[in-house]
């Protein structure tokens, strides 16, 4: 992954698509958020969303794998070309999460992460953080997700 | 009896746990969901910020979604939600942790375009066994008001 220092705000990146199966969505809400419409087809057409609906913490969770592969295609790829690589640390947490459509069955969202604000951690020395907004948009064309998220990310020793 | 929006007053609404949360779990759901090798390897996790395996923050938001599923929004007039104002990762979730989540009403109000609904701003808190915070959740619900109130 990269280094604090080589990331701009304004940077933008497509992340990748990801495709809410029924069986997937059903799975998720099992374990996480057994809402009837979460778990069952009638249950979501009767609901407001009007089909059955991705619990909107599967929605996040997904958003999440894909930033994560992102950033190991990052990773394998400086490594590849020789450079070091970075090892980012946690998120201290995220804002401003928006479920703006239902995710239904069938549906598949892209993710697109774009980098707001960086900067340095005052009581972490070696360490930035960095925020970006990351907005999911399903195969109509409609943004179905927003979140402003933030993570700690080393900077380049020496600098 | 089905929670109307005029069962959550403004306040402490409930404390709800303990969750026993096991090293497969969080070792199953980060290999799914946030593949880092904090989240996964011993070795890394050890040398990473969190000091140890610790399970994904993504992890501990659906438990604590479960936890308030199970708590009181499976037996409320829940409409789903909008969205979630913030959440602070505090402490890292370790295999092996009873979680506890004590759920405040910080506002409650009705929705001007649907007099149908209200809208129930929630603070979640979920902790260890030690009492130590590991999350807050911020985040509004919507729910029926009760037949007849509008």
């Amino acid at each position: 992954m990269r280094f604090f220092d080589d990331i701009a705000i304004g940077q933008r990146r497509e992340i990748g698509a990801y495709t809410f199966t029924a069986e997937s969505i059903k799975t998720f809400a099992a374990k996480f958020d057994p809402q009837r419409f979460h778990l069952d087809e009638d249950e979501g057409k009767n609901s407001l969303f009007g089909g059955l609906a991705a619990s909107g913490w599967h929605v996040g969770s997904a958003c999440m794998s894909l930033l994560v592969a992102d950033g190991q295609r990052l990773a394998r790829e400086a490594a590849a070309r020789g450079e070091e690589v970075a090892i980012w640390g946690p998120s201290p947490g995220f804002r401003d999460l928006r479920w703006i459509k239902p995710v239904l069955a069938g549906d598949t969202v892209s993710y697109v992460n774009v980098v707001i604000d960086k900067r340095t951690s005052a009581s972490r020395p070696g360490w930035g953080i960095l925020t970006a907004r990351t907005t999911g948009t399903n195969q109509r064309g409609e943004e179905v997700y927003s979140i402003t998220a933030s993570a700690f990310v080393p900077m380049r020793k020496g600098v | 009896m089905t929670l109307t929006f005029e069962d959550f007053p403004p306040g402490r609404f409930g404390t709800f746990g303990p969750r026993h949360v096991t090293r497969d779990e969080i070792l199953a759901f980060a290999a799914e969901f946030d593949p880092q090798p904090m989240h996964l390897d011993e070795d890394a996790a050890a040398a990473s910020m969190l000091r140890g395996l610790s399970g994904s923050g993504w992890h501990l938001c659906s438990l604590m979604m479960r936890m308030m599923a199970d708590g009181f929004i499976t037996r409320a007039a829940s409409l789903g939600s909008p969205g979630v104002d913030e959440v602070r990762w505090l402490s890292p979730l370790r295999p092996g942790d009873d979680l506890t989540l004590e759920v405040d009403v910080l506002e409650a109000r009705t929705s001007k375009s649907r007099p149908e609904l209200g809208i129930v701003k929630f603070k979640c808190t979920a902790r260890n066994a030690a009492g130590q915070a590991l999350a807050e959740m911020t985040s509004p619900i919507l729910i029926k008001r009760r037949e007849g109130a509008a």
